[in-house]
């Protein structure tokens, strides 16, 4: 059948499976936007803003585990995909990105809004095609998609002209199923590899399973946990991997890194056997790489082969799909006992008093907020974060069993994420609780999304941890640059009344006992709620490893004692 | 120390600037680049050399593998291989020398391709090495201009890989199921 450029790409996104898109209009796009409303059963929900509309697609895909797909236009929509296309790319997310370009004969002219997309976002996705026929469009789209899914997911980008938006051609979608994004998979896990491993495991007396977003990305929750269990390995996460494994499960040590737990870092430290799986050994992890896990062999497994030996030469790397190459070892796997070094480990928690800080001493603490909200919520929310302190207190102390249930810029640390991320989620997950937690200076990143939110019409709500300041950068300054706070203490707006231009209710709390109802208020209310609690300004997030400084070496709250916490300003 | 690599790759547009470009963004040093057409439509050959060790050689590698439009890399520092550049050089060549460096270009089996009152063209194959070589014995007579091409690169031996198996197990499956 002949159908227009504008018309086979929505065909091609409903063939893929795409209920839902986020975008902006604009003129190199009109003859696809005109097209849509011939595609009544395709959901367009219109952003603020092109990175808004970025990162709704991108929290849509991290919560529901499918491509989600962002459009906007030439030129200036383009280029504001740019943030969120480098998010999703570095959190392995997958996503396709659909920009109009100008008529191909313009290509090249500087015309107006004519910005070289592809050449952009080269290094930031892990491929993008210009499209200047009607009948590329069906091979581009579906082997965009195929890659964007397949392997390590990433962003993939398909800029196309006007002409052939708006040229008709014969649709054939089963002529052109896709093949090249075959090429690189890895193969069947090498059994030279496996057999070292499985003598690495069998030798080992302190494991750790280091866990990553690999794990919820391959599907492999079940098979970890299988393995932990019977080798009596403790697991140890990263932060995209909270929830992957239950926070709750006995073996499950909690975050590791830069602000993870001391002792579990302790334990990295001490262990002789590193089982890092669908992890990529990023800095915020392992600290000084010289001093790293000393003592400890590594096995390695991983989708993509760039990533291995390219922060620690590892011993055994197994180059494969995770649940695929976990199926083939356990059954190989003798059953361990590692009673001992796991009550040494449990024994490394035992003098950590973090949860000290949970204790009420008057001024409102940011962990206490977060606490609050897991009790709550029953621990059940799909919570989105924003970038900076709240993002660490998020991962201590809200403790995620389930997987997909924290969403968080991790590789990129993008701030003004959480908002349309979790616009994204909801729509997704429309049967979740969904919550977004946010700084009070990254939530004024992208707070246009408000009223997308309302026009959408969805339930979203959303907590601001308000310590007027740009939280995390000022903890850095008064660390390590002597507390002198260049450009990090912030005015804000009201942000209830702000809320309220939008349309949506809100509540300011200031004291702790005002929490736990503040939340049950939200919870309560029908329809998108803000709290801004203004929490103790001053506070830091603890542990903490200093960039670059070794894993061991932590700075700790200066005093276990509660009453210091908070009375600096 | 240099490595050679060999990228057979999709002819299209674009190819060569997301290869430049994932060195440049991985922070490798590429000494040449060159890309040729193949035995086989639509693949496209490419030489890198990078300065680089094993370790980074087999990072730039793996990463070449992740481009969608490589089909296939081998790595030819680790077997043995054919290796050439070509060098055109514009010397200095008054009448009383002229004789001196026609013999000396002789022995490095260099051809005269061309001549004028003041100075020869001449044009030479080989190794890197050879070709340095021949340029320190040139020197002394003053090198007008040079220009080289880059090296290509090919695996000795019958155990040699060409386009034609650059399309891996799995993709070639893929299109016979079409
Ligand atoms: C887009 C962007 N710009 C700058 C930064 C650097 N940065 C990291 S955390 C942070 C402070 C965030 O402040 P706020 O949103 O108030 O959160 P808090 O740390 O106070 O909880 C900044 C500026 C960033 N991560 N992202
Ligand atoms: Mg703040």
């Amino acid at each position: 059948m002949e159908m227009s450029g504008a018309h086979i790409i929505w065909e091609c996104l409903t063939r893929e499976g795409v209920s839902t898109v986020f975008g902006y209009p604009g003129g190199a796009v009109l003859n696809l936007y005109d097209a849509l409303l011939d595609f009544p059963a395709m959901h367009h929900v219109l952003a603020r803003h092109e990175q808004g509309a970025c990162h709704m697609a991108d929290g849509y895909a991290r919560a529901s585990g499918q491509v989600g797909v962002v459009i906007a236009t030439s030129g200036p929509g383009a280029t504001n995909l740019v943030t969120g296309l480098a998010t999703a790319m570095l959190d392995s997310v997958p996503l396709v990105a659909i920009t109009g370009q100008v008529r191909s004969q313009l290509i090249g002219t500087d015309a107006f809004q004519e910005v070289d997309v592809t050449g952009i976002t080269l290094p930031i996705t892990k491929h993008n095609y210009l499209v200047q026929r009607a009948e590329d469009i069906v091979p581009v789209l579906r082997e965009a998609f195929a890659l964007a899914a397949t392997g390590r997911p990433g962003a993939v980008l398909v800029d196309i002209t006007t002409d052939a938006q708006k040229a008709k051609t014969e649709f054939d979608w089963e002529g052109h199923v896709p093949h090249r994004h075959l090429r690189h998979l890895p193969p069947r896990p090498d059994p030279g590899q496996l057999q070292q491993a499985l003598k690495l495991i069998k030798a080992a007396k302190r494991p750790i399973i280091l866990a990553g977003r690999g794990i919820d990305l391959s599907g492999a929750r079940q098979e970890v946990l299988a393995f932990a269990e019977k080798t009596s390995t403790p697991i140890a996460m990263t932060l995209l991997a909270l929830g992957v494994i239950p926070a709750s499960h006995r073996l499950n040590l909690g975050m590791m890194g830069m602000h993870g737990e001391a002792w579990t870092n302790q334990a990295i430290q001490e262990s002789d056997l590193l089982l890092a799986f669908g992890m990529r050994f990023d800095d915020r992890v392992t600290g000084d790489l010289k001093t790293y896990a000393p003592h400890a062999k590594k096995i390695h497994i991983e989708i993509d082969a760039s990533e291995i030996h390219k922060n620690v030469k590892v011993d055994a790397p197994i180059l494969g799909d995770l649940r695929e190459t976990l199926r083939v070892l356990l059954p190989q796997v003798k059953t361990k006992d590692h009673s001992d070094w796991l009550e040494h480990v449990a024994a490394l928690r035992g003098n950590v008093n973090a949860d000290a800080i949970l204790e009420d001493h008057g001024s409102l603490q940011a962990p206490q907020v977060i606490h609050e909200l897991w009790k709550g919520t029953d621990g059940k929310a799909t919570v989105v974060t924003d970038v900076g302190q709240h993002q660490m207190w998020e991962a201590q102390y809200y403790k995620h069993d389930e997987q997909k249930s924290l969403i968080t810029s991790g590789g990129l640390g993008t701030m003004g994420f959480a908002l349309p991320a979790a616009i994204g989620a909801k729509l997704a997950c429309p049967e979740k609780e969904v919550w977004v937690i946010a700084g009070d200076g990254g939530f004024q990143m992208n707070m246009q999304e408000l009223m997308t939110l309302v026009q959408e019409g969805i339930k979203v709500n959303i907590a601001i941890i308000n310590n007027g300041y740009l939280g995390m950068v000022r903890q850095w300054q008064e660390l390590f640059y002597k507390s002198r706070y260049a450009a990090t203490p912030m005015l804000n707006p009201d942000f209830v009344k702000l809320a309220a231009a939008f349309g949506i209710p809100g509540r300011v709390v200031t004291a702790r006992s005002e929490v736990a109802d503040a939340i049950t208020e939200a919870r309560g209310t029908k329809g998108p709620f803000l709290l801004e609690f203004q929490v103790e300004q001053e506070t830091s997030v603890y542990p903490m490893v200093p960039a670059g400084a070794s894993l061991h070496n932590m700075l700790r709250r200066e005093t276990a004692e509660p009453a210091q916490i908070g009375t600096r300003t | 120390m240099p490595h050679v690599l060999v990228a057979y790759t999709d002819d299209e547009p674009g190819v060569l600037n997301r290869v430049a470009s994932l060195f440049r963004r991985r922070a490798f040093n590429i000494h040449s680049l060159t890309v040729g057409p193949t035995e086989k439509a639509g693949v496209s050959r490419m030489t890198i050399v990078v300065d680089t060790d094993d370790q980074g050689a087999a990072r730039a590698q793996s990463n070449l593998e992740k481009l969608l439009n490589v089909q296939k890399v081998e790595n030819l520092s680790i077997r043995p291989s054919v290796v050439r550049d070509l060098v055109l050089l514009r010397v200095a060549a008054e009448s009383t020398v002229r004789p001196e460096i026609i013999q000396l270009a002789q022995s490095f089996r260099a051809t005269v391709v061309d001549i004028a009152t003041n100075s020869l063209v001449l044009e030479c194959t080989g190794s890197a090495g050879k070709i340095d070589a021949l340029l320190d014995v040139m020197k002394p007579y003053g090198i007008l201009e040079m220009g080289r091409t880059g090296v290509v690169a090919m695996a000795r031996g019958a155990d040699f890989f060409g386009a034609q198996s650059a399309c891996t197990a799995t993709e070639a499956l893929a299109v016979n199921f079409q």
